[in-house]
């Protein structure tokens, strides 16, 4: 499935708000360094992500640039 | 796939110069958003303070003033007498506004300027080192009161938006909070009104935003939040302190 949520791991300065706020905790600080020297943070369970944007709301750096959510199947 | 939230446009790609966790941010991202929504973006002037925020016009793609300390009031009045048709508002801090500039902030609005104010309150002076402010809570400490503020010798924090209420010029007062998703949505439809009380010619309109400062608190950004819940919130409550017809 497509990423729920993106993020620009580039802006991301490792703040972990949104790792905090995250109802079903899908998000974690990465392993990874970006060009600023952070760990980004990263979305690793995208199959539980309910794609609610409190990540989106909270971050403070505009990192997190997308919030989508999947179209309901029709039976 | 639908999309719930997409960054604003106008939120250039320059990365911010904040420290990690700092709310600036997200008061840029609400403005730039509701910017957007209400089709303003074209008319726009922002006028930034002194502060952090001093370089605010390189996040946010519109037109853009710098003020003196203090003066962004007063520079805002000026700019939207003499282009009437131009959407103003002015971007300041506590120290900014609630210190050096509280003459040009409470005149502005009690000659009922068509100006939006959006006032950042993190307790203290984040760019020079963490100094109090006249909003540093009772028993803060700070570089310049390292034993926590005390009444007899510092006098007591400031609440500048039930000072600005009791005036008559003001259209529309509000405080909200930038500690969680819940407050920041607030944050949106308060700004979002007192937005509309200068799209509507109503008067002088001024959000507070209690906002941290991880780094001056000498705090983790999560904590910085917590303690905005714990122990601001609490003395600067949320709330509409003037609210005029219309603004809805």
């Amino acid at each position: 499935m497509e990423k729920k949520v993106i993020i620009n791991e580039e802006r991301c300065k490792s703040c972990g708000l949104c790792v905090s706020v995250c109802p079903k905790h899908v998000l974690r600080i990465s392993d990874r360094i970006n060009s600023k020297g952070y760990h980004p943070a990263e979305l690793f369970d995208n199959e539980n992500c309910i794609s609610c944007g409190f990540c989106y709301l909270i971050c403070p750096d505009m990192a997190i640039e997308e919030v989508r959510r999947p179209e309901p199947v029709k039976k | 796939m639908k999309l719930i939230y997409k960054k604003p446009d106008t939120i250039t790609k320059r990365d911010t110069t904040y420290c990690p966790g700092c709310p600036h941010g997200i008061a840029h991202r609400l403005i730039a958003e509701l910017l957007e929504e209400m089709d303003l973006v074209k008319k726009t002037v922002i006028v930034w303070p002194v502060g952090c925020s001093v370089f605010g016009y390189y996040f946010i793609a519109t037109d853009a003033v710098e003020a003196a300390h203090g003066r962004a009031c007063a520079m805002a009045t000026g700019i939207k007498r003499t282009h009437p048709e131009s959407f103003v508002i002015s971007y300041q801090g506590d120290g900014d506004l609630a210190s050096i500039g509280i003459a040009e902030a409470v005149h502005a609005a009690a000659r009922g300027e068509r100006i939006t104010v959006v006032y950042i309150n993190n307790g203290n002076y984040g760019m020079t080192g963490g100094q109090m402010a006249p909003t540093t809570l009772i028993g803060q400490i700070t570089t310049t009161t390292p034993y926590g503020r005390k009444p007899e010798l510092n006098g007591f924090p400031m609440h500048v938006p039930e000072m600005l209420a009791a005036l008559d010029g003001p259209a529309y007062i509000a405080r909200a909070a930038l500690d969680s998703p819940q407050h920041i949505i607030q944050a949106k439809k308060f700004l979002r009104k007192a937005f509309n009380a200068q799209k509507n010619n109503l008067g002088f309109s001024l959000v507070e935003m209690i906002s941290a400062c991880p780094t001056n608190w000498k705090m983790t950004p999560v904590e910085a939040m917590e303690r905005i819940r714990k122990e601001v919130l609490p003395v600067f409550p949320i709330g509409e302190f003037k609210v005029a017809k219309g603004v809805e």
